[in-house]
């Protein structure tokens, strides 16, 4: 959707401003935000890393770009425990359990902590369909404007670019974020040229490249 | 977003007698998560470890400087960057597929995530806030010189800025050049060399004078 997250190309926020020898967490609460959202997704909750995001984007504008980082996750934490019925509204209000469903299958223990971040995962899938294009190709990506969950930022759409890397078949977002599966679509990296996404005032040394899936683009 | 983390930056100093709304919030969504059964506050516990004391920038350096010091890895990366750094024992979530970018004589590459945080755990640890705030995801595929003149960094102007959105679950990891005068420096003492800012392309390795 066209929402808050997708900044690519925005004016007008400042300079970027780093932090010197910046801790992984400011406060406690950000560290268990974290630990919360690895631990319950390890727990087999019913729904995925797109969904997680489309729900995050889903925010109003104002909120997401006031909000801070983990003040975002605690929102898409608490928002799909409540749509899923495992801790309701009603139970944060009052701070223990209200009739929410209880878990009973598997759960995260300390032991396994340091199996579960570092297992290998892969987010390619075997398709029947062969890849409609090779590195070398000429594309342009299309000008959609999903309402739902897209990979695909404002700032790149109908714009040509070459395909530059294959990565194979990858889970489709757009698809499982909207719970209608993996459907694993061929994914590219993209490069286009700086003044093709930004007009000829661009700096003419940049390229900008994108992994984008195949229901993005069309041949050039 | 907001790049800032305000108003909870001291919740360490008044921890139990002044935890701000956010905080409170989260304790009770831990404590009706353990009363539940779908966590563990001892893996919460380790979990937290983990990520600060274990899975940062410091893997990633460790990549680099291999890959400066041994052609025959600077190749596997080359061509199979998730099984090169699966080797030094770098695997995991955030992390599932690897590309190295390298940089070179004219060529400087530099790493956003303009529509979340995407970011390569395994090598890099957590983002930093500004990585993940909006002024460097806007502006990193638009004005690139821009963001890294606030870095510090200013390239000759026909050196080619590539930029690489990491709109997949690609991650990205950016091999700085090895600074000149490190000649015959091994393995380890080159690692101390590679910022994590020059695995994200912000910044470029040190020189030797300026890591003393």
């Amino acid at each position: 959707m066209n929402g808050a997250q997708d900044l690519g190309g925005m004016m007008g926020f400042g300079p970027v401003v780093p932090e010197k020898n910046e801790p992984p967490f400011h406060a406690t609460w950000e560290g268990r935000v974290l630990a919360m959202e690895v631990a319950t997704r390890n727990a087999g909750v019913p729904w995925n890393l797109d969904m997680i995001r489309s729900v995050r984007e889903s925010l109003p504008p104002l909120d997401y770009l006031s909000m801070s980082y983990y003040e975002i996750w605690l929102h898409s934490q608490t928002e799909l425990l409540a749509r899923h019925g495992l801790v309701i509204a009603d139970e944060m209000k009052a701070g223990h359990a209200l009739g929410g469903q209880k878990h009973a299958g598997h759960v995260l223990h300390a032991d396994d902590v340091w199996a579960a971040v570092t297992r290998p995962g892969s987010y390619i899938r075997d398709v029947a369909e062969p890849a409609r294009f090779a590195v070398g190709d000429r594309v342009r990506s299309l000008n959609i404007n999903p309402t739902g969950h897209t990979r695909l930022p404002r700032y790149a759409r109908a714009k040509v670019g070459t395909i530059g890397r294959v990565h194979g078949a990858h889970v489709y977002p757009d698809s499982n974020a909207a719970g209608r599966g993996e459907d694993a679509r061929w994914c590219y990296n993209v490069t286009f040229a700086g003044r093709e996404l930004w007009g000829a005032d661009a700096d003419p040394t940049l390229t900008v490249s994108l992994d984008l899936w195949e229901p993005y683009l069309e041949p050039a | 977003m907001s790049g800032h983390h305000h108003h909870d930056d001291h919740d360490h100093d008044h921890e139990g007698s002044e935890l701000s709304e956010v905080a409170l919030r989260v304790r009770t969504l831990e404590s009706l998560l353990t009363e539940k059964g779908y966590v563990d506050p001892a893996a919460l516990d380790a979990l937290v470890e983990v990520y600060e004391t274990k899975i940062g920038p410091r893997n990633g350096a460790r990549v680099v400087a291999r890959a400066w010091t041994d052609p025959a890895y600077r190749d596997w990366l080359r061509r199979d960057a998730t099984a090169a750094i699966a080797d030094m024992g770098y695997s995991g979530m955030g992390g599932a597929h690897m590309v190295a970018l390298e940089n070179g004589p004219g060529v400087h590459n530099m790493v956003v995530c303009t529509l979340c945080s995407c970011y390569p755990w395994p090598v890099l640890g957590l983002p930093p806030v500004w990585y993940k705030s909006a002024p460097y995801r806007s502006r990193a595929v638009i004005d690139p010189r821009g963001v890294l003149a606030e870095f510090g960094v200013t390239l000759p102007p026909d050196t080619a800025i590539r930029v690489w959105d990491s709109t997949a679950e690609m991650r990205y990891l950016v091999i700085p050049e090895r600074p000149e005068g490190t000649e015959g420096w091994d393995a380890e003492r080159l690692a101390g060399l590679v910022t994590r800012d020059s695995m994200i392309g912000t910044s470029l390795a040190l020189s030797p004078d300026a890591a003393r």
